[in-house]
């Protein structure tokens, strides 16, 4: 059943759930992290690209994997959808990672200029992965807007702080049918893990990776979890519990018919 | 002069004459200045003259150490003398914090002198307008030149620095080295002589993002002896240079005071207030700390940075990655490799690398023109430091940026 359980996005089928980040850590690193993630997407700043230059992050990824390319560093919708096209132009390819902050101290990603840079770039044809602040509104209002999943935060980027939307994200799983895929914030395995198990569709991580003493070895480590959790989540752990009846039925015993 | 905290340094029986005589009024804004409805100022030389660095114990940065997010009351402990036996444990607490921001990136970058021309008479200065320099400043020709070799050399962001002379190096000359600037680099930072908001916006549309401005010190009574003359002078005008940048639309502002004028503790807690506010201000604003210490110029090789040792050094950067850990921090080639190395691997983010503080020493068809602001000690080439960050496991970032 597992060999069936695929992710979608914008019609493209990934096996993977575990979207690996490729910020903050060596270069030469990035290429045995995704083996050992064996991650299918990685995310890339369109900003750190130095094409034919020192350090170029588009060196060291290997071809087999599609690049998320992020909009990080625009500060509204405009800014967004320039670092879009740009990326397009770097041949990066039709996916893009909404990231609009407006904010220096948190990077907290502003809900508004997000819906409003989903809807632009999604009539151009890209497919849109926006990170937000999980609100259900806002959710609805991205779906609405063309996007291809949601991406809410379990709390603010580079914390390592785990769930702390856990309720909010619960509640975009419950009612949203595009996938939610958690991003920013998860600190170590058992955290992804958990939000699989929620029902979470993938998992984005990056600084918990790229800070560890074994980078490679971290990435093993996420991809385990994030797949238990999801055979957790597909077995029906918690939910069984939560809606199913229990055996003896002390209230409605007394019906005959 | 006051005698608290004096650099004697710094002085020569010629300055100490002409400190005597009357000088305009440091306070006031002299015609053409922008005057800014902020009370910023107000807010960081208030809580600089309330900072009795002196009254926190070991207890206080304890404390501090284990908050998650730090106020400026334990900024104020990370900054005092008692925090000083803790040192090796404020270092790991900085490294923490650094690596959870930047990961192990370090920026690279370097600064191009454009000219050294300059109106001002800041007694530390090698730049300044008695000092006997030979002065120079490059044609656009030559600042195409200069950056064009940079570029070759893998560098994809560059500081552009003048004199402060508004006379000899204008506004629109500024913005044709940023339009130059723009053809070979994806990051144009400046520190050039503050001007209004519209002309930072001007800048900014010239391809600039970046404004960093040195206050030097935050004690108005102790600036008002170091800048004799010139519009430097003019101490609430430098002081809210980077608010006026903010609001012509630049990116980001860096801040730095120079470590050693004057009592460098109230001038590193009012560096970092200074940033704290206008952070809370302009939330979007990104935020970058310099941290220099006063080196030799020519004609006066005694300068030193008094009690500003590199343990000081130290503190001063981990106390400002403690308390803004997202914002950069860079590492001015001032001080040696060895420390530079060190600290990178802690707290700093950025450094420089093939620098020179002279005028037209990049390019080899551009002949050296014009003589150093200051002794540089790190003269490491790009690929030396290029080297240097991967021996130690650091990720050296080209650009971490578009201009949008």
């Amino acid at each position: 059943m597992q060999n069936n359980d695929k992710l979608i996005l914008g019609g493209h089928e990934f096996t993977s759930r575990f979207i690996l980040g490729s910020g903050k850590f060596s270069l030469d690193l990035v290429k045995a992290c995704v083996e050992k993630a064996e991650a299918q997407i990685i995310t890339l700043a369109v900003r750190r690209a130095n094409e034919g230059g020192l350090a170029n992050i588009l060196d060291y990824i290997p071809d087999t994997v599609t690049l998320l390319p992020n909009t990080s560093g625009a500060r509204n919708a405009e800014e967004a959808v320039r670092i879009a096209k740009l990326s397009r132009e770097l041949g990066c390819g039709n996916f893009v990672k909404v990231e609009i902050m407006r904010d220096s101290k948190y990077l907290l990603p502003d809900n508004q200029e997000t819906i409003r840079a989903t809807e632009m770039l999604a009539k151009d044809g890209f497919i849109v992965m926006p990170y937000m602040y999980p609100d259900l509104n806002v959710a609805r209002d991205l779906a609405n807007a063309g996007a291809a999943c949601i991406m809410p935060l379990g709390a603010p980027i580079g914390s390592n702080k785990g769930l702390c939307t856990k309720e909010f994200i619960q509640i975009l799983i419950d009612e949203m049918s595009l996938p939610i895929i958690v991003d920013a914030g998860i600190g170590r395995p058992s955290q992804a893990c958990e939000a699989m198990e929620m029902g979470a569709a993938a998992i984005m991580a990056n600084t918990a990776v790229a800070t560890a003493g074994n980078v490679e070895l971290m990435a093993e480590a996420f991809k385990k979890a994030i797949e238990a959790g999801r055979s957790a989540y597909l077995a029906g752990l918690g939910r069984t519990l939560e809606k199913g009846a229990s055996a003896s039925s002390p209230l409605t015993g007394f019906l005959q018919d | 002069m006051s005698q608290e905290h004096l650099n004697e340094s710094i002085l020569s029986e010629e300055i100490l004459e002409d400190q005597k005589k009357n000088r305009i009024d440091h306070m006031t804004y002299l015609p053409g200045m922008e005057v800014l409805e902020s009370d910023v100022m107000d807010q960081v030389v208030a809580a600089m003259e309330a900072y009795d660095y002196d009254k926190y114990t070991e207890a206080d940065v304890r404390r501090a150490l284990v908050h998650d997010s730090r106020t400026p009351e334990d900024f104020a402990a990370l900054l005092s003398p008692a925090a000083l036996p803790l040192l090796e444990d404020i270092a790991q607490a900085a490294r923490v914090e650094t690596r959870k921001h930047f990961g192990n990136s370090v920026y690279m970058f370097t600064p191009i002198y454009i000219a050294n021309y300059c109106e001002n008479y800041c007694i530390y200065c090698g730049f300044n307008c008695h000092n006997k320099i030979n002065r120079a400043q490059l044609n656009e020709e030559e600042i195409d030149k200069e950056m064009a070799a940079i570029a070759k050399t893998g560098l994809q962001e560059i500081l552009i620095l003048t004199g402060e002379s508004r006379s000899k190096s204008t506004v629109q000359y500024i913005g044709e080295a940023c339009k130059i600037a723009k053809k070979y680099f994806k990051v144009i930072g400046l520190e050039i002589y503050p001007v209004n908001s519209d002309e930072y916006a001007y800048l900014h549309e010239c391809g600039a993002d970046y404004v960093t401005v040195f206050q030097e010190t935050y004690n108005s009574d102790k600036y008002e002896t170091l800048h004799l003359a010139g519009h430097k002078r003019i101490f609430p005008y430098r002081l809210n240079a980077q608010e006026r940048a903010l609001k012509g639309g630049m990116r980001g502002v860096g801040f730095a005071a120079l470590l050693g004028l004057d009592d460098f503790r109230k001038d590193a807690f009012a560096t970092g207030y200074h940033a704290y506010l206008l952070q809370r201000k302009y939330p979007h604003a990104e935020i970058a700390f310099s941290c220099p210490r006063l080196r030799p110029i020519i004609n006066n090789d005694r300068i030193n940075p008094m009690d500003v040792h590199e343990t000081q050094l130290l503190q001063v950067v981990c106390a400002y990655r403690l308390f803004m850990p997202f914002a950069n921090i860079t590492i001015s080639s001032r001080e040696c490799a060895r420390v530079r190395d060190n600290l990178v691997n802690i707290a700093a983010t950025k450094i420089s690398a093939g620098v020179s503080t002279g005028i037209g020493e990049h390019s080899e068809e551009t002949e050296k023109k014009g003589d150093d602001q200051f002794e540089i000690d790190d003269g490491r080439s790009v690929q030396e430091v290029y080297d240097t960050l991967l021996k130690n496991n650091l990720q050296p970032v080209m650009s971490d940026y578009i201009y949008v």
